[in-house]
């Protein structure tokens, strides 16, 4: 009952026309920003900040556009993953591995709509969730020590092999350079620097974001220059524009499967979206009887990676509100929000201003609709940007590249480490090594060290600790089967078929 | 043609949002958004246009990088006379200047404009913590160093460190290397591994444990300050406890150094019009911020005097050479 009471007070804020002429702004500005490569949903929302001072918005409304604007980013990045290869934040870039090829086929608009609508189920069920169960949801992160967040990572790059790539010594050889990429800055437990040269733009190691945008924009820019056009990515087919109800009824249980992957990993503070969306793929991968298309456009691996991802956004949002703890970037940006709102987050937020709360996870649903409304029957517009051509193309994604990155920090320093990642990405497209364990390595290498390394203070240098509680045996186990299971499935599987 | 604008009008975009030229001053938080640099930028910026201290709205760009020295080298080097231009400090800055932690740069290169609220130091214990008070932490601390580790929101050898060790070297306990200390991201993070008993205490600041004192997961066993912070008068001080420890992180702004003396009037006049606001005192008192006044040349004076004192301790503690 309280439940009803509580939603009825949400939605007697949301709707009105205010409000909701907001949540709408938030979410056309979000899925552009989102589909931008190089500006992500935490750069994005800190930009608009300043925009929600200018409108005088009260604490509710600034929290409505900014949380519009974050969903629609998580919306839009899956465009330019699959129309251009490039990721527009680092979430959506699981959704390149298939995506992309699926759109290569002819598949675009069937691909947009698909992530579309799985977008709409992970992020709509994530809601769903935060409502129900952020009080008690929030209590998950105190079980997580070091130990247990050391486990969780390890068995994000178990999981990893073959990923991106017939052969896993790649994919191996790329997570050990994201690993040591991940090693740059000021080591936070000795106040050493690492592979800094004594350069202070190093000291806070490298930003993800140049790593993406320059492994993957600036990397199709230099493949376009050296085949003068012929060999580039650039130029998939359309294909022809309807709703797939087929692949959609197909991936339903994927998409509910990877909500809740996704769901928890955003939930947990330090993992977010995009080990919410690199477990639902995986997961969805190892449980699938046929994996073989899996890279190539298979479906799954289009819906999975997407509804993972909205639903970690969604998670995320639970210690935020509960904890105080923001889980990502963008929930930092969201925390600082809402204490210039002059809103502690915190375990009595839910109590002391339901409105706001309530407000949110009302306008929350609603932006979903929204959302949907706009992804699905505007994929006709999106599929337009396939009909320019690639020399018109790809100097404005080179331009808003280096306009994205130079905004994040202001820092000229940061474009030529971007141009430097899209020399590296080259290189490693020419020797068929994967780019996406690469920024995962970046991404979550640091996490899993720092974590690591906590666990070895905490318990004076003894390994035993790593294994003293049951959530973290759990995952080792999961993290170990995640290993060893492909090794003897592929042997098992191959038996069949004779080499030659 | 018309394709042509379409796929350029995405990048106009992006560029005008960069590039928003609606504000004729701005503020640097040396940090990404979220935390203390800026919390002070985005406050401090909101509540001077509100009242009318400053005639325009501040823009507010946040510069990551080196633990504030990006920032740093950036004004002293790029900005050096720009009138127009506040960047966030606290008392990290002065930490990471003392410990010469800006590659060579020092207090003198900027001109520190004032502080209108300090951050008051606490000592946290989760609510089923057998320790009750200060000393009984730290006998505990000093008679089993290896089972009792502390988790706070900056790096070792930052302020949140310094804060347990100076108040053990109040206790006579020198053996500093002993002791355990978890950087990890942010009040919050530390609360929360305090509270699932990874760690037997926190060391921060109250503004990242307010939420959690309200609802009862934590006690607070001391705050580092001189007398005990409005609001919450039921927290003891460290002096009360005999520990003669007093550290807050206190918020305030730097200007360039070669900015003109009018402009610097200018600020400081804007600030302490802030400072003395019933706005800014609502959002010092929603954010567990007390009072700490101090604007113009006299601040100056009191962060060389706090950095003589962090480089000392830096230099006993072994966290610098």
């Amino acid at each position: 009952m309280e439940l009803i009471q509580n939603l009825a007070l949400g939605f007697g804020i949301a709707l009105t026309l205010t409000t909701l002429s907001l949540a709408i702004v938030g979410c056309i500005l979000g899925t552009i920003i989102g589909a931008l490569p190089g500006l992500g949903p935490s750069n994005g929302v800190a930009i608009l900040i300043p925009l929600a001072f200018t409108l005088e918005l009260d604490a509710t409304q600034a929290l409505v556009l900014m949380t519009s604007v974050y969903y629609g980013a998580m919306y839009g990045g899956r465009i330019s993953s699959i129309l251009l290869n490039i990721p527009g934040d680092e979430p959506a870039m699981m959704t390149t591995l298939d995506g992309y090829p699926m759109a290569k086929k002819g598949r675009a608009g069937d691909a947009l709509v698909l992530s579309g609508v799985s977008s709409f189920v992970g992020a709509f069920l994530a809601t769903i969730g935060l409502m129900l169960l952020a009080p008690i949801l929030a209590r998950v992160a105190f079980y997580f020590g070091p130990a247990e967040y050391f486990a969780l990572y390890l068995l994000a790059f178990c999981t990893l092999g073959g990923i991106g790539s017939e052969n896993q010594a790649k994919s191996a050889i790329a997570v050990c350079l994201g690993l040591g990429i991940s090693m740059i800055g000021v080591d936070n437990s000795t106040g050493m620097t690492r592979f800094t040269g004594g350069n202070l733009h190093l000291y806070d190691g490298v930003d993800f974001l140049v790593a993406i945008v320059g492994l993957f924009a600036v990397t199709e820019i230099f493949v376009f220059i050296e085949s003068r056009g012929k060999d580039s990515a650039i130029g998939v087919k359309l294909g022809k524009i309807s709703i797939p109800f087929k692949d959609i009824i197909a991936t339903r249980w994927t998409m509910l499967r990877a909500t809740i992957v996704g769901f928890i990993a955003g939930v947990l503070p330090g993992a977010g979206a995009s080990l919410g969306s690199f477990l639902a793929y995986m997961s969805e991968k190892s449980l699938a009887k046929e994996k073989k298309f899996f890279g190539t456009g298979d479906i799954r691996g289009v819906a999975a990676p997407e509804a993972g991802n909205n639903a970690a956004a969604g998670g995320a949002l639970v210690p935020m509100l509960t904890l105080g703890v923001p889980g990502s970037g963008t929930t930092a940006v969201l925390l600082a929000l809402l204490m210039t709102l002059n809103i502690t987050p915190g375990p009595l937020l839910f109590n002391e201003r339901p409105e706001v709360v309530w407000g949110l996870i009302a306008t929350l649903l609603i932006a979903n609709f929204v959302l949907l409304i706009l992804n699905v029957p505007l994929v006709k517009i999106f599929t337009k940007i396939l009909q320019v051509p690639a020399s018109f193309l790809l100097p404005g994604v080179a331009m808003v590249s280096f306009v994205g990155i130079y905004s994040l920090s202001g820092s000229y320093f940061d474009l030529l480490l971007m141009i430097g990642f899209g020399v590296l990405g080259f290189t490693l497209r020419k020797l068929k090594i994967p780019a996406v364990p690469v920024i995962l390595g970046i991404l979550l290498g640091g996490h899993m060290e720092v974590s690591l390394r906590r666990a070895m203070v905490l318990s004076n240098g003894d390994w035993t600790y790593l294994f003293n509680s049951y959530i973290s045996v759990g995952l080792w186990i999961a993290a170990f089967i995640g290993f060893v299971a492909p090794i003897f499935l592929r042997s098992y599987l191959k038996k069949p078929t004779p080499i030659g | 043609m018309i394709k042509k604008i379409k796929s350029f009008a995405a990048g106009l975009l992006v560029t005008f949002f960069a590039a928003t030229s609606l504000f004729s001053a701005e503020c640097i938080a040396p940090a990404n958004p979220g935390g203390g640099w800026d919390f002070t930028c985005r406050t401090i910026t909101k509540i001077m246009y509100d009242i009318g201290a400053y005639d325009s709205p501040i823009q507010v760009t946040n510069m990551a990088g080196g633990g504030g020295g990006l920032a740093y080298g950036h004004v002293v080097n790029e900005r050096n006379t720009d009138d127009n231009l506040i960047v966030a400090a606290s008392s990290a800055t002065a930490t990471r200047l003392a410990q010469n932690a800006y590659s060579g740069m020092t207090y003198d290169q900027v001109r520190f404009l004032g502080a209108i609220g300090a951050d008051p130091g606490v000592i946290v214990v989760a609510a089923d913590s057998p320790y009750k008070n200060l000393n009984d932490l730290l006998d505990a601390v000093i008679a089993d160093p290896a089972n009792h580790a502390f988790a706070g929101g900056s790096a070792a050898g930052g302020f949140d460190h310094l804060k347990v060790l100076m108040a053990l070297g109040k206790k006579g306990f020198t053996d500093i290397a002993k002791v355990k200390y978890i950087g990890v991201d942010g009040d919050a993070d530390a609360i929360t591994q305090t509270v699932g008993g990874f760690t037997a205490a926190m060391t921060g600041d109250i503004s990242g444990v307010v939420g959690f004192i309200k609802s009862g997961d934590v006690r607070v066993l001391a705050s580092f300050t001189d007398e005990r912070i409005p609001g919450f008068e039921d927290i003891p001080t460290a002096k009360e406890q005999g520990i003669d420890v007093v550290a807050v992180n206190w918020r305030g702004l730097y200007t360039p150094k070669g900015a003109s003396d009018a402009s610097y009037k200018k600020w400081t006049e804007a600030l302490r019009k802030v400072g003395d606001s019933p706005e800014w005192k609502k959002a010092m008192e929603a954010n567990g911020l007390a009072p700490f006044n101090k604007v113009g040349p006299n601040f100056q004076d009191y962060v060389v005097g706090v950095m003589a004192e962090v480089q000392a301790l830096s230099k006993e503690l072994g966290v610098m050479k």
